[in-house]
């Protein structure tokens, strides 16, 4: 049967990146960041490495710390409930899906290392065969065009693109330093996106055909289930803020926490967190084990852990009133980290028609 | 005594097999099997078990099964098993104990549930039905209601009230009634469906002994939490497969009737299918910590979860149906016609049918506003209610 719950090397794990974040990443400092040319934070990023999640899923041997995706989905909770600006998701996780998939060792050694940051130059909230779809040319070694609303670019040594001719698709591998990066406002502060262009980029191929289709199509289920668990700590930690907000915040005399009107839609809160670390559990346990399931339980995963994150974080908001709609309380920062998470992988929707399909319920 | 391997376990159900007789009453086949110690083996050595883990049970019962032996069909005995049997052994004396548990466990007396009053739902604490001492015995009065099986019952659990000038958690007495004593009368409660699972029972000037109370008198509370701590505790043990329950009905009907089909329709249902799959693989969770040792609270969340999604669903399901949803068939009549079905089966059952028992999942075993006051209260800490009644006298509670 299909283990659910955390193992003692996991738990181990989550208070060690617990504590290290604690120490190193407030709210109030990813806020004041946020505004700033340096949304990330490259001490903490550094200190993450320190403790090998820069190369969690990356084999021993090539300097990884030889784990599977579900301790990466552990570190993944406890990112999400900090919202701590690190380039995770893009680097640790998708990147080194593709590149798993790929088998480009070099390349893993290197961000196995924490001598590069990678990420996937495409828009994650399109779907995998449309990944590289318009937009690019690759000539020879050389790529020119442009990829619009890419995550964790800011940070990128490296980027992963994907680029597709008719049918043909290649995924190649541009330096930072031969790129056009420009900024723009997200709506997630905490994980903004960037428009890349290329101007005759000399790139590295990184894997062509099938192999190229198969290491895009690995960084979107890896990718699809590690969300889930970020958003699962994302939800957990705005039921955990909200809970302790209405027991200290007194209104007519008496704790807002004794109202029934509030306690019954925590009580909510609780239920679907409670389902989303079942289903989140599942997904990250049939991915690592290649379960012949798996894409189901990833498309269950993003189709129930979506709207849950979302719901969790507007709860957030609305139960703390006023202060929650303010700049200064971090509510927004997990409001807009859950919805922007919403949309990446495809949306709950996409998951549910995708999961028809797959489960013999077919729309027509 | 030592304890006993699995081996000597599994020699004892044998010997026990050995003597099964086909051509005889199950019933004597039933009472060898609890004056083995086979019948709960967590219970102790005399009284149906030889004093073992609760998990040793599944060495029994797949052995028995095996072997086609008759059970005690616990579905119909399902408050005897569940409620009233913990509360005998924990609350009971040696007496009470063999005089109820063996013919209890073995079907022969089937025991039903005396607790809710139509003044006391929710606030079962508030309960009015009066026991007043007369010799060596109490003259009870009163209307219980929500009785499954009482119209089979041989023995009911009865909570009453014995002091109404203390506080209402305080002035309670918690007997076993003999439901076929003068006094108690038994009418059907016709519900939603149209059929009637449940009884209203009323009791006037019936005599119980006081040898048939169970704990102190004023201490019946304390005796009731047990019963209600039970309520809950059994969870079957495999996981169901994926689309089991009323999901399935939906399901079914989708894959085997296109026309049906339409884009918006497709998305609800696939909503659903997560949700009931999610709900599958959290009770599934909740086993592996329990199996782990390590129980959590989500048992609250799978009670709310339940009600939500079958009334989601056999809601929907009536939509998807379209024009066939106005009908509702019985299961054996064609009509309202009142029934009196032992056990709830949502499966086979019309969709309208499986509509309107749903809408008892979020009312019976604790209503979902209450449990949403559990879960708030108990696992996430938040303040208690303000409780006006606390320290009032029962007698003196506006109602």
């Amino acid at each position: 049967m299909t283990d659910l719950l955390y193992t003692d090397v996991e738990e181990h794990l989550r208070s060690s990146v617990r504590d290290l974040i604690s120490k190193r990443s407030t709210s109030a400092e990813a806020l004041k960041r946020a505004e700033t040319d340096e949304p990330y934070d490259p001490a903490l990023w550094q200190a993450l490495a320190g403790l090998g999640v820069a190369g969690l899923a990356i084999d021993e041997p090539l300097g990884g710390a030889g784990a599977s995706w579900r301790e990466v989905a552990v570190v993944a909770e406890e990112l999400g409930r900090s919202v701590a600006p690190t380039p995770f998701l893009g680097s640790a996780v998708v990147a080194t899906a593709a590149a798993q998939a790929a088998g480009d060792t070099d390349l893993l050694a290197r961000m196995a290392s924490g001598e590069i940051i990678v990420t996937l130059a495409a828009s994650l909230a399109g779907t995998p065969h449309a990944a590289g779809a318009a937009g690019l040319a690759l000539t020879g070694t050389t790529l020119t065009g442009s990829v619009t609303n890419v995550i964790d670019a800011i940070t990128a040594d490296v980027l992963l693109v994907p680029v597709r001719d008719g049918d043909a698709v290649s995924l190649v591998a541009v330096a930072a330093a031969d790129t056009h990066r420009s900024d723009v406002a997200s709506l997630d502060l905490t994980r903004p996106v960037s428009d890349l262009a290329f101007d005759n980029a000399p790139v590295t191929i990184v894997a062509e055909g099938d192999a190229a289709q198969r290491a895009i199509t690995n960084a979107w289920l890896v990718g699809s289930a590690i969300l889930a668990s970020e958003q699962l700590g994302l939800a957990q930690q705005c039921l955990d803020m909200t809970v302790d907000y209405v027991k200290s915040r007194y209104q007519f005399g008496r704790p807002i926490g004794s109202f029934q009107a509030l306690k019954h839609r925590l009580a909510d809160v609780w239920v679907s967190v409670t389902h989303a670390r079942a289903v989140a559990r599942y997904a990250v346990a049939c991915v690592t084990d290649g379960d012949a399931d798996a894409t189901v339980s990833v498309s269950l995963a993003q189709a129930y852990c979506s709207p849950m994150a979302v719901t969790a974080a507007e709860e957030c908001v609305q139960l703390h009133g006023g202060i929650g709609f303010t700049w200064e309380h971090p509510a927004h920062l997990y409001l807009k980290r859950a919805k922007a998470d919403s949309l990446l992988f495809g949306t709950a929707a996409t998951h549910r028609a995708r999961l028809g399909g797959l489960v013999g319920l077919p729309p027509q | 005594m030592t304890a006993m391997g699995e081996d000597d376990l599994l020699a004892r159900v044998r010997d026990l097999i050995a003597v099964f007789d086909p051509t005889a009453d199950p019933l004597h086949f039933l009472r060898a099997r609890f004056d083995a110690g086979l019948a709960w083996v967590h219970f102790p050595v005399g009284l149906g078990g030889l004093d073992l883990p609760r998990t040793m049970q599944s060495v029994v019962d797949s052995e028995l099964g095996a072997a086609g032996v008759p059970d005690n069909n616990p579905r119909r005995i399902g408050i005897g098993l569940g409620m009233a049997a913990p509360t005998i052994l924990t609350h009971g004396t040696d007496e009470q104990r063999r005089r109820w548990l063996r013919a209890l466990w073995t079907g022969d007396e089937v025991w039903c549930q005396l607790f809710s009053e139509p003044g006391a739902g929710s606030d079962l604490a508030a309960l009015g039905t009066r026991a007043v001492r007369d010799g060596d015995g109490w003259v009870v009065n009163g209307q219980k209601v929500w009785t499954s099986m009482a119209h089979e019952a041989r023995w009911g659990i009865l909570v009453t009230r014995t002091d109404p000038d203390v506080p209402k958690h305080q002035g309670m007495t918690y007997f076993a009634l003999d439901m076929t004593s003068p006094g108690v009368e038994v009418r059907p409660l016709r519900q939603i469906t149209g059929e009637a699972e449940f009884n209203e029972v009323f009791l006037t000037d019936v005599h119980v002994p006081d040898s048939d109370r169970l704990g102190d008198v004023g201490n019946g509370w304390r005796v009731a939490q047990t019963t209600l701590m039970n309520e809950r505790v059994a969870i079957g043990g495999g996981t169901a497969p994926r689309e089991a329950g009323v999901i399935s009905a939906v399901a079914a009907a989708w894959r085997d009737r296109p026309e049906l089909r339409s884009a918006s329709k497709h998305d609800e249902l696939m909503r659903l299918w997560v949700h009931a799959e999610a709900m599958r693989l959290m009770t599934m969770r909740l086993r592996q910590q329990l199996a782990a040792g390590v129980p959590g609270p989500e048992g609250s969340a799978a009670k709310l979860a339940f009600a939500h999604l079958n009334q989601e669903v056999s809601g929907f399901e009536l939509e998807l149906l379209g024009a066939e949803g106005l009908r509702y068939d019985t299961w054996s009549t064609g009509s309202w016609t009142t029934e009196r079905p032992v056990v709830v089966d949502f499966l086979g059952r019309s969709a309208g049918y499986r509509y309107l028992r749903a809408k008892g999942n979020s009312i019976e075993g604790g209503t979902s506003e209450i449990l949403h006051n559990i879960v708030a209260e108990r696992v996430l800490g938040l303040p208690g209610d303000i409780r006006v009644d606390k320290d009032v006298p029962w007698k003196d509670l506006p109602r």
